[in-house]
């Protein structure tokens, strides 16, 4: 079980940090967001709750659009519109 | 945030509370809570004390995690990823108990004794705030993070239980990091010989250096006139609540202004502005600020439960009422307990951690933490320690029925944080005469100001925490062939 980040498609990331807790889930998705072009789609992947909101505020503070919210299992699957 | 979907499937009783097996396994928790209670008190009247501790516990569980009010992450996420939403949750806590120990204070049962103040408080914070960036969680939020089945959380605990079990207990080459004026001054203290406070390093850190500062409240040291201008004024006002407001504000310009100009296209912001702004900041993680309110109002509430139990008894401390029911054997050589008599986390699980390496023999009680203060009772009857299980339950409980319980087993990264992050905190709450609930909420919300100086080591140490762990996660990326 370790962090993965992969590209999918042209302009199109995943980032699954199912299995870690705070603060691996919010510092990843912050590194990687800080890396993808405006316009980049990030599909994070996480079952860490609480990472869930500082992840959010972030999105919030930072101008990135949070668009989509599934939860199944425990899991969360979140897509983000990088600014 | 345009689309928000919960594909959870359901059964025909889709829509009935008893539908899910989550508040299924939710309730059964609260129903045996309930049995073991009333058992309990058909047992004995007495044991009411230790059940304010268990229910109080609970509904801190239940506020934790409907909050993921963790504040470890009140400095971690500000430094981290630049989100002040738990530090905005934790200062509105405060604000609130603050309110809540004063019409206690006034009531007369306040139970807070001021800490010394010292070099310790802001080394022991650091220690802590550093530690609690690796493991994930502080003392509180590791025990709420274990409710809702996170293994790596219950690790957390495990570590700081035996970690400070050892710290307090340590002799030997420790006694050699000792100033010669400690030891000097231990041995003037009068202590019973059994405890040989003159070896061990932390019985002389306690009798040559804490015994020797002082701690007072703010109104006591302002020499306030009165009880209630003491506690509202003194204590709750220039304590903790204007304190509070300027961290807020000083979090708005640094931490969120920048955003919220630019959300809301502002480009000359006026006072209104920022004003909003910082209202939007309180009310941003609505979750939190309620969770914020809940455990100030609750933590006051304990407050006041324990000291009218203490003055119906005619008690100072639950050690005398273990003593009349014939539980003797856990008991200090003063007949005391453990029992601060509000949230506290981290003495209680030094107390499991040294129980059971007594049953195993390699515990002694020559030593003031356990011998003379704490005792080391079974945590069948650890009233504190029941107030942690009752954040596990509590937590769990609402885990379930929000459907976030998952059995979470770490990998070994994980496990090896939480092992060296728990040691960590274990040794900076034993430096600080507690974690962040009992050297900074506690306190700061009584008008003792060492709980400000423990916030500065641990913004300190949070800040520190980071910056290693953000060269750990280059060097796992590295690692792991991928580049972020």
């Amino acid at each position: 079980m370790a962090v993965k980040f992969e590209k999918v498609a042209d302009g199109d990331y995943l980032l699954d940090v199912t299995g870690y807790v705070c603060p691996h889930p919010q510092m990843y998705t912050k590194k990687v967001l800080g890396k993808l072009e405006s316009g980049d789609v990030l599909t994070l992947l996480f079952d860490n709750p609480s990472s869930g909101e500082s992840i959010i505020a972030m999105c919030d503070s930072e101008g990135n659009d949070l668009f989509q919210r599934t939860e199944e299992g425990g899991t969360s699957q979140w897509k983000i519109r990088k600014a | 945030m345009s689309e928000q979907s919960n594909a959870i499937t359901m059964d025909g009783r889709e829509g009935l509370w008893y539908g899910h097996k989550g508040n299924l396994y939710a309730m059964l928790i609260l129903g045996l809570v309930m049995i073991g209670s009333v058992w309990a008190l058909s047992l004995d009247t007495r044991w009411i004390y230790l059940l304010v501790y268990v229910w109080f516990g609970i509904g801190y569980g239940v506020l934790l995690q409907y909050g993921r009010f963790c504040m470890a992450s009140a400095v971690r996420d500000l430094f981290a990823v630049g989100v002040p939403r738990m530090a905005v949750g934790m200062l509105i806590a405060v604000v609130l108990f603050s309110l809540t120990a004063a019409v206690v204070k006034v009531m007369g049962v306040n139970t807070f004794h001021p800490h010394p103040i010292g070099w310790h408080v802001i080394i022991g914070g650091a220690i802590f705030g550093f530690g609690i960036v690796f493991t994930g969680g502080c003392a509180s939020g590791s025990l709420y993070k274990s409710g809702e089945g996170n293994l790596g959380a219950m690790l957390v605990v495990l570590s700081i239980s035996f970690s400070q079990a050892i710290y307090v207990t340590l002799g030997g080459w420790f006694d050699r990091l000792v100033p010669a004026s400690w030891t000097e001054s231990a041995a003037t203290k009068g202590m019973p010989e059994e405890l040989t406070v003159t070896e061990g390093w932390f019985d002389q850190f306690t009798a040559g250096y804490i015994w020797d500062l002082q701690g007072s409240t703010l109104a006591e040291s302002l020499e306030f006139e009165g009880e209630v201008a003491g506690a509202f004024v003194g204590n709750a006002f220039l304590g903790a609540i204007l304190p509070s407001l300027v961290l807020l504000v000083y979090l708005y310009m640094f931490a969120y202004r920048k955003g919220y100009l630019r959300r809301y296209k502002i480009e000359m912001p006026k006072l209104g502005d920022h004003l909003r702004g910082i209202w939007s900041m309180v009310s941003s993680s609505r979750n939190t600020a309620i969770a914020g309110l809940g455990l100030g109002l609750l933590a006051g509430l304990h407050m006041w439960a324990t000291g009218a139990l203490r003055d119906h008894y005619q008690i100072f401390n639950f050690g005398e009422l273990l003593a009349d029911m014939g539980h003797t054997a856990g008991l200090s050589l003063q007949d005391t307990v453990f029992d601060p008599g509000y949230w506290y986390i981290t003495t209680q699980e030094a107390q499991w951690g040294a129980w059971i390496m007594e049953k195993a023999g390699v515990m002694s009680r020559d030593n003031i933490f356990f011998g003379l203060e704490n005792g080391i009772p079974n945590p069948i009857i650890n009233a504190p320690g029941w107030m942690s299980i009752g954040i596990i339950f509590g937590a769990a409980v609402i885990a379930l029925s929000r459907r976030e319980f998952k059995w979470k087993v770490p990998n070994l990264e994980t496990a090896m944080f939480a092992l060296i992050g728990g040691a960590l905190m274990g040794l900076g709450a034993r430096l600080a005469m507690g974690c962040n609930i009992g050297a900074f909420f506690a306190t700061v919300t009584n008008g003792d100001l060492s709980g400000w100086v423990f916030l500065a080591g641990m913004t300190l140490g949070g800040y520190l925490g980071v910056k290693a762990f953000s060269r750990w996660m280059e060097w796992r990326a590295g690692k792991d062939e991928f580049d972020i």
